[in-house]
C-alpha cells in the first residue's frame, strides 16, 4: 500500500502526460501479481466496494469530528477522502499497511454493518497518505488527473505491446486483469474475447466549430437526442452498453431478445414518439427516454408506454467479420444489408441527410431547433471506425444554443481543482416584473463556460456579497447577471420554476447588466418544444 | 461609565480605538495606525503617523515609501495614545517585526494579533502568551485539516528532491516578505550552503533581513546566472512568478510552493505545484485552539480566515467569541 500511496501522491502533483506514463508504467513493473492489478483497475476504471460509499466515510466521520467543523473542512477541501484523511486521529499504534490486495480483499468482505468497525481498523494501519489512497481506491473513481485511456497507455508501455490490443481484451475481463498480465507481462498468448459480449470502445467526435468540409468526402447524419449505445450479441447473449462501457442491459429488456445474429452495433438508444423531427422521426424527447434511464427493474407499464428501440448509425462486427478496418461507404452499406434482418419494432436506420453543399446543409441545420432534434453528424466517408476521438472523421455540428439573461442567486464551492472556489452556480429568472416587485425563481445551474480568471473574479464577488448562509451554500445579494446558453428547455416538477434547462453553461458574465434587465420566466418558458 | 469595551470598535476597514481616535491594521489611509506587521493586506501606505515596530516600518518604507509620521515601538515598550490608551507591542512570531498590540484603558485589556503562529522561526522572535480580556484572533488556517507538519519533515522533502535531480532546479514560490527568508534560513539550519538563487523581487526585502541580523547565507540574483549555474540549485520567487514566463530561464525548474495551503492537494494542484512544502507563517488549527486556550481571555474575536470553524470550536468549548467581518484582508499566497 506505501508503494500504492506514494505512486498516487506523485500522480496527483505531475503534471506533464509523459512523466504520469513513467510513474504508472515503473509502478506497474516493479509490482507483484496481483497488487498491480488492483492497482491498475483502480487508476484505469475505479473499484466497487457496495459497503463503502462516500456517504460511509461521511458517518464515520461525524462520529469522530464535530459535524459542523466536518461539513466546513468537507467543504473547503472539495474531496471527501482527502478530508477524511486528514482528519482521521492519529493512532497511537505505528503503521502496518496492508498490501494492496490485502485492503481489497479486506474491503470486498465489508457490509454495510460491518464496515463501521472493520473500515476505522484498516485506516488506523496506514499513515495520511496511506489513508488518502486507500479511501480513493475504496470510493470508485480516483480523480487524480489519470484517465482510463492513461492507465491503459502506461500499462501498454510498461510491457510493450499495443495500447489498441490493451482496449479490445480489457473489457472482456476482469480485475486484477491475471489474463492481461500473462499475456504483456508473461508472454503467454491473448485473451480470447471473441465468444464474449463485450463492449468495444466507442469512436467519438469532435466539436466542428469553425471547420467546413466537402460534403462530397463527408456524409452527413442528423444527431438524435438518446443516448448513445452499443448492443452486442455474442456467445448466446446479448447486452447492451452505454458511452462509458457500463452494462446497461437490466434497464432496457426489451432489446435483449431482438437481435438474430452475433454482431456489435452502434445507436442512439430512443423512446417511441413524435417529438424528434414530427411524425417521421418517430422518435420521443430525450425528457421521456430519462424517465427510463437508471432503473435496475422496468415495469410493463413502463416497457409498454415507453417502449425503447435503437437508432442505428454503424456496425463493427456483423457475424464474425470485424468491419472496424473498412471505411465508413462500405460499412454504412453492411449496415444498410442487415437493418432488413432485424425486427422494426426495435430497430431503424439512422437516415442520411441529404444536401446540395455546406451551405445547404447549414440551413437544415438551422432547422432542426423546430425538429427538436440535437444537430448533424458529419463523418469522413473513408473513416474506419476508430476508439476514441480523432480529429478529421467525424464531427459533430450542434445546432446553435438558445440564451437567456438569468441572475445569479447561489453558489456552491466546487470540487477537485476548483475546491474551495465557489463554481457551482444557480440562476433565475423574474416571475413578473422585477420594478413592481416580483421575485426569482430558480431555473438552472451551471458550472462551466467561464475562464480560470474569470472563476477568480466570480468567487471574489460571491465572497463579497453573500447575504445568507446555508451550509455549504451562499446566497448572494443577487446582483450579477448570466448571458447562460442551453440546448433546450422542458417542463419539469423538479424546479419551482416548473423548468428545466439542457446543457446549461455561463455563455458570459454580464458584469455591465443591471439584474431588473435580466429575462423573465415567461421568455424562457416561450423556448419549449415538447 | 461606558458599557465594557465600548472603547474598541470592530469596523470594516479596521479595528477602531475611540479615545485615541486611532486604527489597528486600517485598509484605508487614517490620521493614524497602528500596524502589526508590513504585509500589504496589514500595512497600507498614506497613514498621517504610523505606529510599529522599527522593523515593520523599515518593511513599510522599503514597500510602500512610508516614512512620514513614523513612530518607532520597541517589542515590550508602551506607548500611551490620547484618550487614556496604552499600548504595548508584543512579539508574534509571524515574520520580522511583527507584532502583537495589547491595548489598555479603563482596567481593560484587548489585545490584536494581528497575524501569528507558534513555531519556531530563525527570522523573528517567537509569540508570546499574554493575559488579556478580549483575545482579537487571525483565522487563516482555522480549520481541523490544517496541522503543518514541523519544518524539519519539510526541509527534508526538499533536498532529497534537489539531490535527486542534480541537472534540474527546485523553484519555490514563497511569499517576498517573510516567508522566503524563512525558508532561506531554514535551509541553512539544515546544512544547506549553496547559493541560493533569488527572483530580482526578492533582493531588497532579503537584504533588509540581513540589515536586521538574519543570516541568509550566500544569495544570487537569477538575472546575472546562466541556467548551467542554476542546475541543482535552489531558486525563490513570489508565487505570482511560478507560472510565469520569467521560470524559462532556470534548468527545467521542480515547481514547488512553500504554503500552509499546500496541505490541500487540490490547493496545490490549483497552483500546478509539483512538490507541495506544508510551510506557514500563520497559526495552524492545534496552534490556534490552544492559544485561544492558553491566553483565556473573556471573550475571542475572530478576524480573517476561516472564522465559521473556529466559532464552532469556542462553541463546543464554552469559549465566548463572534466574528468580525473586517474587509481587505487577503489570504491567498501564504
Amino acid at each position: 500500500m506505501d508503494e500504492f500511496a506514494a505512486l498516487v501522491d506523485a500522480l496527483v502533483y505531475t503534471r506533464s502526460r509523459n512523466e504520469k506514463l513513467r510513474l504508472i508504467a515503473e509502478y506497474l513493473r516493479a509490482t507483484p501479481d496481483p497488487d498491480r492489478g488492483w492497482a491498475l483497475a483502480a487508476l484505469a476504471d475505479g473499484l466497487d466496494f457496495p459497503a463503502v460509499k462516500s456517504s460511509t466515510i461521511r458517518n464515520l466521520m461525524k462520529d469522530r469530528v464535530d459535524p459542523i467543523l466536518w461539513t466546513l473542512s468537507r467543504d473547503f477541501v472539495g474531496d471527501t477522502a482527502e478530508t477524511a484523511s486528514l482528519l482521521w486521529p492519529a493512532p497511537e499504534e505505528p503503521p502496518s499497511p496492508p498490501t494492496v490486495s490485502e485492503a481489497v480483499e479486506l474491503l470486498s468482505s465489508m457490509n454495510r454493518k460491518s464496515v463501521v468497525i472493520e473500515l476505522p481498523h484498516l485506516l488506523d494501519r496506514l499513515d495520511a497518505s496511506g489513508r488518502y489512497a486507500l479511501l480513493k481506491l475504496a470510493t470508485g473513481g480516483m480523480r487524480i488527473g489519470v484517465s482510463s485511456r492513461l492507465a491503459k497507455t502506461a500499462f501498454a508501455q510498461a510491457f510493450d505491446v499495443s495500447v489498441d490490443e490493451v482496449e479490445e481484451y480489457w473489457h472482456g475481463l476482469a480485475a486484477p486483469y491475471p489474463e492481461l498480465f500473462d499475456w504483456a507481462a508473461n508472454g503467454e498468448d491473448p485473451p480470447d474475447i471473441e465468444n464474449l459480449p463485450t463492449f468495444r470502445p466507442f469512436m467519438l467526435a469532435h466539436p466542428l466549430e469553425e471547420t467546413v468540409v466537402d460534403l462530397a468526402e463527408y456524409a452527413a447524419e442528423w444527431k438524435w437526442d438518446g443516448i448513445r449505445v452499443q448492443l452486442v450479441r455474442a456467445g448466446g447473449e446479448t447486452r447492451l452498453y452505454s458511452r462509458s462501457g457500463d452494462d446497461i442491459s437490466a434497464t432496457f429488456p426489451e432489446l435483449l431478445d431482438v437481435l438474430p445474429f452475433n454482431a456489435v452495433l452502434d445507436g442512439e438508444l430512443l423512446v417511441r414518439g413524435n417529438v424528434q423531427g414530427g411524425e417521421a422521426g418517430g422518435a420521443a424527447s430525450f425528457n421521456a427516454l430519462q424517465q427510463r434511464l437508471g432503473r435496475k427493474t422496468v415495469s410493463k407499464k413502463m416497457l409498454k408506454e415507453a417502449p425503447a428501440f435503437v437508432r442505428l448509425y454503424d456496425v463493427l462486427i456483423a457475424e464474425g467479420n470485424d468491419l472496424r478496418e473498412k471505411d465508413w461507404t462500405s460499412r454504412r452499406a453492411a449496415l444498410e444489408q442487415l437493418i432488413a434482418r432485424l425486427p422494426e419494432s426495435h430497430f431503424d436506420l439512422s437516415s442520411l441527410v441529404e444536401a446540395r453543399d455546406f451551405e445547404h446543409l447549414a440551413e437544415i441545420r438551422e432547422g432542426s431547433r423546430d425538429d427538436a432534434i440535437e444537430g448533424l453528424m458529419l463523418k469522413r466517408k473513408d473513416s474506419p471506425y476508430i476508439a476514441g476521438r480523432r480529429v478529421g472523421y467525424w464531427y459533430k455540428w450542434k445546432r446553435d444554443p438558445l440564451l437567456v439573461d438569468c441572475v445569479l442567486m447561489y453558489a456552491q464551492r466546487g470540487s477537485g481543482k476548483r475546491s474551495s472556489f465557489f463554481s457551482d452556480y444557480t440562476f433565475g429568472c423574474w416571475d413578473g416584473d422585477p420594478d413592481q416587485g416580483a421575485d426569482l425563481l430558480p431555473v438552472g445551474k451551471a458550472y462551466s463556460g467561464f475562464t480560470d480568471e474569470e472563476l477568480k473574479k466570480l468567487d471574489r464577488h460571491v465572497r463579497s456579497n453573500t447575504v445568507n448562509r446555508f451550509g455549504p451554500v451562499r446566497e448572494t445579494d443577487k446582483s450579477l447577471v448570466f448571458e447562460v446558453a442551453f440546448d433546450s428547455v422542458h417542463e419539469s416538477k423538479r424546479h419551482k420554476s416548473g423548468l428545466a434547462m439542457r446543457f446549461p453553461r455561463i455563455h458570459r458574465i454580464r458584469w455591465d447588466k443591471p439584474p431588473h434587465e435580466a429575462d423573465r420566466i415567461e421568455a424562457l418558458r416561450a423556448l419549449i418544444r415538447d | 461609565m461606558a458599557a465594557p469595551f465600548s472603547w474598541i470598535k470592530p469596523e470594516p476597514h479596521g479595528i477602531y480605538i475611540e479615545p485615541a481616535d486611532c486604527w489597528v491594521d486600517p485598509s484605508r489611509a487614517v490620521d493614524k495606525a497602528l500596524v502589526t506587521h508590513g504585509h500589504a493586506d496589514h500595512a497600507r501606505g498614506g497613514h498621517g503617523q504610523t505606529v510599529a515596530t522599527p522593523e515593520t516600518l523599515a518593511i513599510m518604507k522599503l514597500r510602500y515609501a512610508t516614512s512620514d509620521g513614523a513612530t518607532p515601538v520597541e517589542y515590550g515598550e508602551t506607548i500611551r495614545l490620547p484618550g487614556g490608551v496604552d499600548a504595548t507591542y508584543i512579539p508574534a512570531g509571524h515574520v520580522l517585526g511583527s507584532a502583537q498590540i495589547l491595548l489598555e484603558h479603563a482596567g481593560e485589556r484587548v489585545i490584536v494579533t494581528g497575524d501569528y503562529k507558534r513555531r519556531a522561526d530563525p527570522t523573528c522572535p517567537p509569540f508570546e502568551v499574554t493575559a488579556c480580556d478580549i483575545f482579537i484572533t487571525e483565522a487563516t488556517f482555522g480549520l481541523p485539516v490544517f496541522c503543518h507538519p514541523p519544518i524539519e519533515e519539510e526541509m527534508q522533502k526538499l533536498l532529497d528532491r534537489l539531490a535527486a535531480h542534480p541537472d534540474r532546479c527546485v523553484l519555490i514560490g514563497a511569499y517576498a516578505l517573510g516567508k522566503a527568508q524563512r525558508v532561506i534560513a531554514e535551509l541553512r539550519a539544515a546544512g544547506h550552503t549553496d547559493p541560493i538563487y533569488l527572483h530580482g523581487a526578492m533582493e531588497k526585502m532579503c537584504r533588509l533581513y540581513e540589515e536586521h541580523g538574519v543570516d541568509l547565507g550566500e544569495l544570487r540574483m537569477v538575472a546575472e546566472h546562466t541556467k548551467e549555474d542554476m542546475r541543482g540549485a535552489i531558486v525563490i520567487c513570489p508565487p505570482s512568478a511560478l507560472n510565469d514566463r520569467w521560470s524559462r530561464r532556470l534548468p527545467d525548474p521542480i515547481t514547488a510552493m512553500a504554503s500552509g495551503w499546500m496541505r490541500v492537494r487540490q490547493r496545490a494542484r490549483q497552483r500546478n505545484v509539483e512538490l507541495p512544502l506544508v510551510i506557514s507563517d500563520h497559526a495552524d488549527w492545534g496552534e490556534l485552539t490552544r492559544t485561544i486556550r492558553e491566553v483565556d481571555a473573556q471573550e475571542n474575536w475572530i478576524t480573517h480566515g476561516r472564522e465559521d470553524a473556529l466559532l464552532r470550536w469556542c462553541q463546543l468549548h464554552q469559549r465566548r467569541a463572534r466574528a468580525l467581518a473586517l474587509v481587505g484582508y487577503e489570504d491567498e499566497d501564504d
